[in-house]
């Protein structure tokens, strides 16, 4: 395996990230189903192909162009059927998704079912992971909000979230338009990387894919999300050596995973600086004596989702010196 | 003139008349019992108070507005929260989180304020921490912090989401039989608890109950509902001799304990 061919599997990776990233956020923060967010990155594909290659725009504008088109279309689905109860959004998301794929494959501005070649190489590995840098660092600090708890609020429970004040449609929608915005950004990388746009790259199996990989990696988990992008986009290319067999033995890693641990790689967990620094840390006492600890170690780097992440929290109750806290004692 | 008017009430489900032709006010300030045997339909005034549910007719006016029709949420902003027969808490977060995402209201930054960590962001959400904090504080809850709510023993989960729904600031405070599942024990803590509520959080109660002990020993005025219809109205004295009420719950001759 040469450089050559790691970084463009990094690059497919990342690729896929942006668009899981997004994902994340609508299915394992808000625990909305989609399976039309390969529609999402088409519709950013092509517009950030048409504005680049037929206006002349920069990548970044190209790119951002290209989210927002998909943000904007993924508003007028979720206004129609964000309303009702979970499973018809879902179904018209898996709609809309082929729907995109077969009016793409009908236009021939775009090439139609051919595809459109030509459109310039823009993308490599630098670009592609400052947009994931710039997606992630954006997402946690959403998630790490009240925005972002609202959102886990009506993945949890809605109606619990409804009465304690929450629009839970409004952050429905919120939710789905940040996600499509990834998925758009992500389909714009696809055509400035391959040079080429086909309406079957953006099928139902990519929209699963993207599913897959968000439940691989544990719902309500950024890091699972990023572990389970590069996984999962590395491991078809890395098997491919097996020709036939690799898609056997990729669907068999899945089930595997999904099998030993239900709840994702991460299971609803973060990998955090501090987790990181406590792991270390214990690795560095331990390591003469025993190596078989460090297993037990990698759960310690595992912080706890939506504790306190700035590390003042726990201090902070007795120094308000609440009027409430002192009159009222805790009781049973 | 009261803190919440409900009249002439009614919500039907098909055929069947869940709460017919309803109408009381709860007094500002107070703490009132909603009773009545199994199915009366206090629940149901519950929802279409809440939002949960859409009245068939009749009005609900809370604080001089008519809120009937609105949605949860908005009536949730306005002032009246509620907890669940059944506990609706969000099961596989901590006691925390639970309480601060309640505490939402009490910042005002927006999205991209937190998204690219701007302006009062990070004095708002210290200000959010402080809260919850000092609510996990009074409830009693600080020892269970970081316990996961699903795992947590029925009582404290009752607890936790009386202060779930408290750290929205109410002025009227729903409890759907906040004892059921309780000890004797828990449940004179729990009525000390409501009392407590009500002089801190300067809130009114209004608290459905089957345990009488707990609805005769806190509440100043009780409604009485039995299949769907309002029986009768009045303090604890009243409606404990009152003959219909005993025979709504009991049967001809039998006497409600206190
Ligand atoms: N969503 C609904 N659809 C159909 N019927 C309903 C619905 N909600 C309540 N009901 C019916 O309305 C009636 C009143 O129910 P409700 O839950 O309000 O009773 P309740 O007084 O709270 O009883 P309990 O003490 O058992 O909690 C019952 O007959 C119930 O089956
Ligand atoms: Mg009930």
């Amino acid at each position: 395996m040469d450089w050559f061919y790691i970084k463009g599997i990094l690059i497919l990776s990342g690729i896929n990230l942006m668009a899981v990233l997004g994902l994340s956020l609508l299915t394992g923060f808000t625990g909305l189903f989609s399976f039309g967010h390969a529609g999402f990155m088409a519709i950013g594909a092509y517009t950030a192909a048409y504005l680049g290659v037929k206006m002349g725009l920069p990548l970044t504008v190209a790119l951002l162009a290209g989210g927002f088109s998909a943000g904007l279309v993924s508003l007028f689905i979720g206004k129609l059927t964000l309303k009702l109860k979970g499973d018809y959004f879902c179904i018209a998301t898996l709609g809309f998704g082929e729907a995109i794929r077969l009016i793409l494959d009908n236009v021939q501005t775009f090439g139609g079912a051919r595809g459109w070649p030509g459109i310039p190489i823009r993308v490599d590995l630098w670009n592609v992971a400052l947009v994931n840098v710039v997606g992630i660092a954006l997402l946690v600090n959403l998630v790490n909000s009240r925005h972002g708890r609202n959102m886990i609020a009506v993945r949890e429970e809605e109606l619990a979230a409804k009465t304690i004040g929450i629009d839970t449609f409004r952050y429905k929608m919120i939710s789905l338009f940040i996600s499509a915005v990834y998925a758009g950004v992500a389909g714009g990388l696809v055509g400035y990387y391959t040079g080429f746009l086909q309406p079957k790259m953006f099928s139902l199996n990519k929209s699963t894919e993207l599913t897959i990989i968000v439940i691989f990696g544990g719902i309500g988990s950024i890091s699972g999300s990023v572990l389970g992008a590069l996984l999962l986009t590395a491991l078809p290319e890395i098997l491919r050596a097996f020709a036939l067999w690799r898609l056997v033995v990729y669907g068999a890693a899945v089930i595997f995973i999904m099998i030993s641990r239900p709840e994702g790689l991460m299971g609803g967990k973060e990998i955090t600086w501090k987790g990181i620094a406590s792991l270390l840390q214990r690795g560095l006492r331990l390591h003469p004596a025993a190596k078989s600890q460090a297993g037990a170690g990698a759960q310690a780097s595992v912080g706890d989702r939506g504790g306190d992440r700035d590390g003042n929290g726990s201090a902070s109750g007795s120094g308000s010196g609440d009027r409430a806290a002192q009159s009222i004692k805790p009781s049973f | 003139m009261g803190i919440l008017e409900v009249r002439n009430l009614t919500k039907t489900f098909g055929g069947l008349v869940a709460v017919g032709d309803v109408s009381f006010a709860v007094k500002r300030g107070s703490i009132s019992g909603l009773i009545g045997p199994n199915g009366a339909g206090k629940t149901t005034v519950f929802n279409l108070i809440t939002g949960v549910y859409k009245v068939t007719s009749g009005e609900i006016v809370f604080d001089g507005r008519p809120i009937h029709n609105l949605e949860p949420h908005v009536i949730a902003n306005m002032g009246i929260t509620r907890t669940f027969q059944n506990i609706r808490l969000f099961k596989r977060l901590s006691v925390y989180n639970n309480i601060l995402t309640a505490c939402h209201r009490n910042a005002r930054y927006s999205i991209a304020d937190a998204v690219l960590r701007l302006r009062g962001f990070k004095a708002e959400e210290r200000r959010m921490r402080e809260d919850a904090d000092a609510l996990m504080e009074v409830m009693g809850l600080t020892r269970w912090r970081n316990s996961v709510a699903h795992s947590l023993p029925y009582g404290v989960q009752r607890r936790l989401e009386i202060a779930r729904a408290l750290a929205v600031k109410p002025k009227l405070l729903l409890l759907d039989e906040p004892a059921a599942g309780m000890n004797p024990d828990e449940t004179q803590q729990l009525m000390s608890l409501i009392c407590r509520i009500r002089e801190e959080f300067n809130c009114t109660v209004l608290v459905i109950e089957h345990r009488m002990d707990l609805i005769m020993g806190i509440c100043e005025n009780i409604i009485v509902l039995n299949f769907g219809r309002k029986l009768t109205e009045g303090s604890p004295g009243e409606i404990q001799t009152d003959p219909r009420v005993i025979e709504a719950y009991l049967g001809e001759g039998a006497k409600i304990g206190a």
